[in-house]
């Protein structure tokens, strides 16, 4: 069953692109970052490289803990789950 | 030509525009403050400025002003890494990231709206809509000889310069740390790999490898075009055939060790350098912030000191931290530790015009 699940990300990439957080549906982080995406096609690049990883340091919670295989983005999710997106602490200049 | 009256200083955090005022140098503005931005270019004819951002955590993006407002546009990106891709580091054995990590160099085409984009991983890439996309140059990416490139300061190989010769649209030059120098002279349909570079970093026998070189930077005579500057890993060369091949210039006061180089745009025969003792010591030779100098081809050097820092400075000078304008009389030096350096006479004397700038990526007058 494909649940509403809130996608958020860190505030520090507001400076870079608009990415206001958002309800979309989706039955794993994968799914529900692709609807996100598909609203707002400009956020994808500065989370996912071309080969469609999660950047090295960018790190994505979903309830609770940080997904466990960011090239699959696998990691279920259920109506109410949350999503954050966050820069890692490594990566900075 | 520039005139030399307005550089931009691209920084480890944010885009410096300085500008000649009747007192010196000032900031004008700072561009994307906290970002690293590792690129820019600058056309003249349009009034548009290209550049390159790091961002750190969220990828290569790449910023278009025009008409003072910046505004994303797309950025190199690789095709998917087919399953079957066997490209790996030379030195680690771990598969080549087919994903842009940094976006080196950025250089206008020959044509309108034309542009180049060296990344690292090792892909040369070209736009011919003003940067709203860009193309991976597959007849380089495919070669043959790119699997044996090998990163140079960076744990992947780069193209970190691409010279166009102004006689020819179809022909151009690239420098790859570690991957040697490249000459096209059919529109980057095929490449040619340059001969005559030395690396004392390869044993014996090997040192001739035209494929394992680390030219640190190439660097085109705009008058007479068939003259390129490289400041090498362990070496200074100059070539006089379009950058097909090399020649060493063995000496070279105070080292022949340095990242970046300058060509003065009407006069083959001088060239400017920023030396540092050798690779596992890379500070300035006793700890002087100097520019060796060459106004007979690379067959003397002046070591120019005057108004640069010592003999405790500890700067380095990066590959794109030294510009000359189109007079061949105002340089400009910009190093890692911040510091900003002007020169209105060939070198002969320098002025500092900030010493507490983040960290010096790129300088270059517009």
């Amino acid at each position: 069953m494909r649940g509403m699940v809130s996608v958020h990300f860190t505030a520090n990439l507001r400076r870079h692109v608009d990415c206001p957080e958002m309800q979309v549906e989706g039955t794993t982080v994968h799914e529900a970052l692709d609807a996100y995406f598909a609203v707002h096609p400009a956020v994808r690049s500065y989370i996912l490289d071309e080969q469609g990883a999660v950047r090295r340091h960018v790190a994505i919670f979903a309830n609770g803990s940080q997904v466990a295989d960011p090239n699959t983005l696998s990691d279920p999710v259920d109506d109410g789950t949350e999503i954050y997106v966050m820069q890692a602490l490594s990566g900075g200049t | 030509m520039t005139n030399g009256s307005r550089l931009l200083v691209g920084t480890r955090k944010g885009l410096f525009t300085l500008d000649a005022t009747s007192s010196g140098w000032a900031i004008d503005h700072v561009d994307f403050p906290g970002e690293p931005v590792t690129a820019v270019v600058h056309d003249a004819e349009t009034g548009r400025t290209w550049a390159a951002l790091g961002t750190g955590h969220f990828g290569v993006h790449i910023w278009r002003n025009d008409a003072g407002a910046w505004s994303e546009v797309g950025a190199p990106t690789y095709p998917p890494r087919p399953a079957d891709a066997n490209d790996v580091n030379p030195m680690t054995q771990e598969p080549n990231p087919w994903t842009t990590m940094l976006g080196w160099v950025l250089e206008q085409g020959a044509r309108p709206d034309e542009l180049w984009c060296g990344t690292i991983p090792g892909g040369l890439f070209r736009s011919r809509d003003g940067g709203d996309t860009w193309e991976l140059q597959r007849s380089l990416w495919d070669h043959e000889g790119r699997p044996g490139w090998f990163g140079g300061g960076y744990d992947w190989p780069g193209i970190h310069s691409v010279t166009l010769d102004p006689r020819d649209p179809d022909t151009l030059a690239v420098g790859v740390s570690c991957g040697g120098a490249w000459v096209s002279t059919d529109d980057a349909a095929t490449w040619t790999i340059s001969t005559g570079m030395r690396a004392d970093f390869l044993p014996p026998g090997e040192a001739q490898d035209p494929n394992r070189q680390d030219p640190h930077r190439l660097v085109r005579c705009a008058a007479e075009p068939d003259v390129l500057w490289n400041q090498h890993h362990n070496g200074c060369f100059r070539s006089t055939d379009g950058g097909r091949s090399w020649v060493e210039i063995e000496e070279r006061a105070p080292s022949v060790f340095g990242f970046a180089a300058a060509c003065h745009p009407a006069d083959p025969n001088t060239a400017w350098f920023a030396p540092a003792v050798k690779d596992e010591m890379r500070v300035p030779v006793d700890g002087q912030v100097c520019v060796s100098r060459t106004t007979d081809g690379g067959a003397t050097f002046d070591v120019l000191t005057n108004g640069l820092p010592g003999p405790d400075a500890f700067d380095l000078v990066y590959r794109h931290g030294l510009d000359v304008d189109g007079s061949g009389e105002r340089l400009a030096m910009g190093s890692t530790t911040g510091s900003l350096w002007f020169s209105g006479n060939a070198g002969d004397r320098w002025e500092t015009v900030n010493a507490n700038l983040p960290p010096i990526n790129l300088v270059r007058f517009i």
